[in-house]
């Protein structure tokens, strides 16, 4: 596992190949949409998805904190499916969450999904966390500068050998970055979406997650996807 | 493409003929007598008799045998099925539903529906008969749920849709006769597990119905009455021999052409292959993958100096373009089709005089369907030419010559029967009434391929219809079924039943795009792959038209019509079928065999007489293995001819052991016939390279991570029900499903590896894309029959597998590595440090 390191704000981060962001100088690991029971939350309506969803993540999560060991954890919103998951957390799951949030400085941002969490969670809930120039939140705001966001669950696209190979991403246009979702469950929306584009410059970078090392790639190269699958609006799978 | 004339009626006088095919020269004979009079005079009229297989059919309704008529196309099948249920329903005066007509394909359906009503309207005959498929209007499933016809015609998925209302016991009570018909096209695959189930049912419901299989001659009979009893036992099942039909009348085409060492559009023949449809009447041109009927169809035009009516037809044009291509076909008003597969099966014509099919015919059984095809007629020979497309085809098609002269069959024994499928039928059935679990076993098991299914299997299937059957169980409060007091299972709400309905079926397809010309006509569906891949202002072929590529837009792929004929894109794979076991045995055979060679081309001769003096040929029952430099790197060329699935994964199996041997191997490349590796270092050791070991932990580390198994698990989680096609109201897309099954299988594999549908989908994918089955009979087979040469440059058998390198398409595990090498690339070409 080979993080890509960029400068950003000032800052230098590293953009790891499991789609946390790590900033060694405010000894933080950051983290988007990790969508916590979502399995469950689709079992209330019916589809019966595996429910392991939070026990993978959880399992993710404790490997990125075990190669980048920060006293800091910062959830950048949407951590769980609904104002529900929090209760509907299995006990295993719980305990492994409740050591986590003991261990490190946790900072839960609020989300659409998760607008408010309950105190029993550990941690501590903000609309906002600022940090050396950097503000952090769920999601992009109008005016941006060094601020990292989540909500959109960024992914990219390239043509290799007359394929579309496509990825989570980070992406970042030198004043926003915005993280790929975290979530064992999420899915992801492309870039090259108004909804994503409209909040960057013209000339932007994605960082595409491969399977051990992270790729930049420049927007010139991106290649668009056919059917948007719009994370605002979750859907049923 | 041939857009001149206009839509005609579908069907022609000669169609009807060949429906009711019967003996026409035969005089009446006096046996004549256990047909009614009202037919028999039916019959006098026309000059006809029935055939003895038709009379043999009607002995069996009237012993209430369960029956299965095997008989060739054009042997007048199908009326030899629906003769005992007319003269039954007009003797008896049956009420309501007498006969089921089950067909694989809604336009048979639909065409027997219209050739029915000839001898129901002439002889005047009491009998109702009704289609009911996907495309029938609401109201008038309503009322056919009310007042049933005497002879209702449908689809496996509609049947199973029927099964699920909760009427479905007082609407089959009566029945009297299950017909299911071209069931060795449904026998082993999912469509047929599912029929298999229901049929099940419906003896249950009706416990004095009679089956009726009508089939091809397949090779394995004893399977297919199998399949059709009641009870999984062919003892059961009466069969009943159509009889063979006349002799094809076959030849391979002797082409003064120079025999290709490689490729598969047989370009070099097809001036040949002109001059012969226009000697005929008409001609069907079979092709084995849709990129070879685009680019013969567009080849043939280029010789087409007489503008014959030459017409193409394949699975991915428009639905509305077919239809007119066989309309015309039927009403004889073209000279040549040039089609896919999707000719195989499905509306009789008896008007094409020639079959003729360019590239290898894969298979013994598929070739005499494919020349099946021409005069549909029992008492006049097919008359078929087989056109390779290079030197190996040129062996194979030989080989399957000798095995249509010698009747010897080909084709895979029915396999045991899917548990998505099971699971699918478990909720439809929980849907149409309460179910006690052990009469539902007992029910299922009485079907064949589920007649081995273990009492633990089926459970877990229910728990995982019930709530998810996760190990971890945390659904108990979201089941999908509610268990009653008396302890049977019945669906839980109305909104479980709602979204089977939804969801019934086997057929998972792929997603694929609409393609259209800009403010123009559309012009059928390509998948989505194949349209991602496209550049705007790339070139390609589909619909027999070369088109440039505008863009997509709302799951459209828009394209402008190009000038000129060469495609910067190669038209994409699909529908590519593996060479049998059959005819690579034969192969093996005849290259073992020099004094049979005379059969062959010169050209092969002298191709097979050099391989002799610089290497040597491959034994029947060994393994020939030839190593040589090349360039920079080492080549090992194994002449297997295991076909290619059992070779890309021999290939993936292979790369991992000489990685680990330190050889650095590089890629590999697989065709039917051979497979190909080139590495670093030279193989030194082929016999511990080819141990059967290989088939342990490799294969299922391989297998795990490999794309293919997620694909596969994405048809077994739709099938099964886990993940949904479509909702209410909301049209998903299939591209929404793989991605996401595939971050449900990730997580599935991590925490709960033996969840019911991870054994279903390790259960596929051995059968199919992998044929692990196949390598492992292999690897047995050579062990201590290993035959290296080192040469020191390329045998001549050897330059067909290289010609192909680069032309491949990556498939499997390496497909995971090229995210990394595409990035690379580009970040070359951006930084400048591109070589």
């Amino acid at each position: 596992m080979t993080p890509a390191e960029f400068q950003f704000a000032g800052e230098k981060l590293l953009a790891d190949p499991s789609g946390a962001l790590i900033w060694p100088g405010g000894d933080s690991a950051i983290v988007a949409d990790l969508h916590f029971e979502k399995g469950s939350a689709f079992a209330a309506r019916g589809t019966l998805l595996p429910p392991y969803d939070s026990r993978e993540t959880l399992r993710r999560l404790e490997a990125v904190l075990a190669r980048h060991p920060m006293r800091r954890v910062i959830c950048l919103g949407d951590s769980f499916h609904d104002g529900e998951g929090p209760a509907r957390l299995g006990a295993d799951e719980r305990a492994t969450l409740a050591r986590l949030t003991a261990r490190h400085d946790w900072i839960w941002i609020a989300g659409n999904h998760d607008p408010a969490l309950p105190e029993t969670i550990g941690g501590v809930t903000t609309a906002e966390y600022r940090a050396a120039g950097l503000v952090f939140r769920h999601q992009a705001a109008k005016r941006g500068g060094g601020e990292i966001s989540g909500h959109f669950h960024p992914k990219a696209g390239v043509a290799a050998r007359g394929r579309r190979l496509t990825g989570r991403c980070f992406v970042t246009d030198g004043r926003r970055l915005i993280l790929p979702a975290f979530g064992a469950y999420t899915g992801g929306l492309d870039v090259r979406d108004p909804a994503i584009e409209s909040l960057l410059m013209p000339e932007y970078t994605v960082l595409i997650l491969g399977t051990a090392r992270v790729h930049r790639i420049p927007r010139r190269v991106l290649r668009a996807r056919t059917v948007e699958d719009d994370p605002r609006q979750p859907r049923l799978f | 493409m041939y857009r001149k004339r206009e839509p005609i009626e579908l069907m022609s006088r000669g169609s009807q003929l060949a429906l009711w095919s019967a003996n026409a020269a035969a005089p009446a004979p006096n046996d004549d007598t256990n047909l009614p009079t009202r037919f028999a005079d039916w019959f006098g009229a026309r000059g006809w008799s029935p055939h003895p297989h038709q009379r043999a059919m009607l002995e069996a309704a009237r012993r209430d045998q369960h029956t299965l008529l095997i008989a060739p196309t054009g042997g007048g099948k199908t009326l030899a099925g629906f003769l005992p249920s007319l003269i039954e329903i007009t003797e008896t005066a049956a009420e309501g539903l007498h006969t089921l007509y089950v067909s694989p394909l809604k336009a048979l359906a639909v065409d027997i529906h219209r050739n029915l009503q000839t001898p129901v309207a002439e002889m005047a005959l009491p009998v109702t008969v009704e289609t009911r498929t996907g495309d029938t209007p609401q109201h008038k499933r309503r009322r056919q749920r009310e007042r049933p016809p005497n002879i209702l015609l449908t689809t496996p998925e509609s049947l199973t849709l029927l099964l699920s209302y909760a009427d479905a016991p007082n609407f089959f009570r009566g029945l009297r006769c299950i017909v299911l018909d071209e069931i060795h096209s449904l026998a082993g695959t999912k469509r047929g597990d599912q029929l298999a189930l229901c049929v099940a049912r419906l003896q249950k419901l009706a416990p004095r119905c009679r089956r009726v299989g009508l089939s091809a001659t397949v090779a394995w009979p004893d399977d297919l009455r199998a399949w059709l009893a009641p009870d999984a036992a062919a003892a059961s099942v009466r069969l009943i021999d159509g009889g063979a039909g006349a002799d094809p009348d076959i030849r391979i085409l002797a082409t003064r052409a120079d025999m290709p060492w490689s490729g598969h559009m047989a370009i070099h023949a097809l001036p040949e292959v002109y001059a012969e449809i226009r000697k005929a009447g008409t001609t069907i041109v079979f092709v084995n993958t849709r990129a070879q009927a685009e680019i013969v169809f567009q080849e043939l035009w280029r010789c087409n100096d007489d503008n014959l009516p030459i017409a193409l037809h394949h699975g991915s044009l428009a639905v509305e373009q077919r239809r007119k291509v066989e309309a015309a076909m039927a009403a004889g008003t073209l000279r040549a089709v040039v089609a896919t597969s999707s000719l195989d099966l499905g509306i009789d014509w008896a008007a094409v005089d020639l079959v003729i099919q360019v590239g290898a015919p894969k298979g013994a059984s598929r070739l005499i369907q494919r020349i099946g095809r021409s005069e549909h007629r029992l008492d006049r020979p097919s008359r078929a030419i087989l056109v390779p497309a290079n030197r190996f085809e040129v062996l194979e098609c030989r080989a399957a010559l000798d095995a249509v002269a010698e009747n010897t069959l080909d084709g895979d024994r029915p396999q045991p029967g899917g548990l998505d499928v099971l699971a699918q039928h478990v909720l439809a059935m929980a849907c149409s009434e309460p179910f006690d679990p052990d009469d539902l076993y007992r029910e299922i098991t009485a079907a064949a391929p589920y007649a081995d299914l273990g009492r633990q299997d089926f459970d877990d299937v229910v728990a995982f219809v019930d709530h998810g059957g996760y190990a971890l169980r945390r659904y108990e409060r979201w089941r999908r079924l509610e268990r009653l007091p008396d302890g049977r299972y019945r669906a839980a709400s109305p909104a479980v039943v709602q979204r089977l309905r939804m969801n019934i079926g086997t057929i998972v397809e792929a997603t694929t795009l609409k393609v259209r010309i800009k403010r123009g006509p559309y012009l059928g569906e390509v998948e989505e792959y194949f349209a991602l891949g496209l550049e705007i202002g790339d070139t390609f072929l589909f619909s027999g038209q070369l088109l440039r590529f505008d863009g997509i837009r709302e799951m459209t792929l828009q394209a402008i019509r190009a000038p000129g004929d060469t495609p910067k894109v190669p038209a994409y794979v699909g529908g590519r079928l593996p060479l049998t076991t059959h005819l690579a045995d034969r192969v093996r055979a005849i290259l073992a065999r020099p004094a049979g060679w005379r059969a062959l081309p010169a050209q092969v001769r002298d191709w097979l007489d050099i391989q002799r003096i610089r290497s040597c040929l491959p034994e029947p029952d060994g393994l020939l293995i030839e190593s040589f430099p090349r360039g920079q790197r080492e080549f090992m060329v194994a002449y297997c001819f295991e076909g290619r699935n059992a070779h890309q994964t021999l290939g993936m199996l292979l790369t991992k052991r000489m990685e680990r041997a330190g050889l650095a191997p590089m890629g590999f490349v697989a065709t039917d016939y051979v497979i190909a590796v080139w590495s670093l270092r030279p193989v030194g050791n082929v016999t511990t390279l080819f141990d059967e070991d290989m088939l342990g932990d490799d294969l299922e580390a391989w297998m795990d991570e490999s794309s293919m198994l997620k694909r596969t698990f994405r048809n077994v989680a739709v099938i099964g029900g886990l993940i949904e096609r479509q909702y209410p109201g909301q049209k998903k897309t299939g591209r929404q499903v793989t991605f996401n099954s595939d971050l449900i299988y990730d997580t599935l594999r991590r925490h709960d590896p033996q969840h019911v549908l991870l054994r279903a989908t390790r259960h596929d994918a051995a059968q199919g894309l992998t044929d692990i089955g196949r390598l492992a009979s292999f690897l047995q087979r050579i062990k201590g029959h290993i035959t290296h040469r080192r040469l020191d440059r390329v045998s001549p058998l050897a330059v067909p597998i290289l010609l192909e390198i680069g032309k491949e398409r990556v498939d499997g595990a390496a497909l995971d590595l090229m995210l990394d090498e595409a990035a690379q690339a580009l970040i070359a070409e951006a930084t400048g440090t591109a070589p």
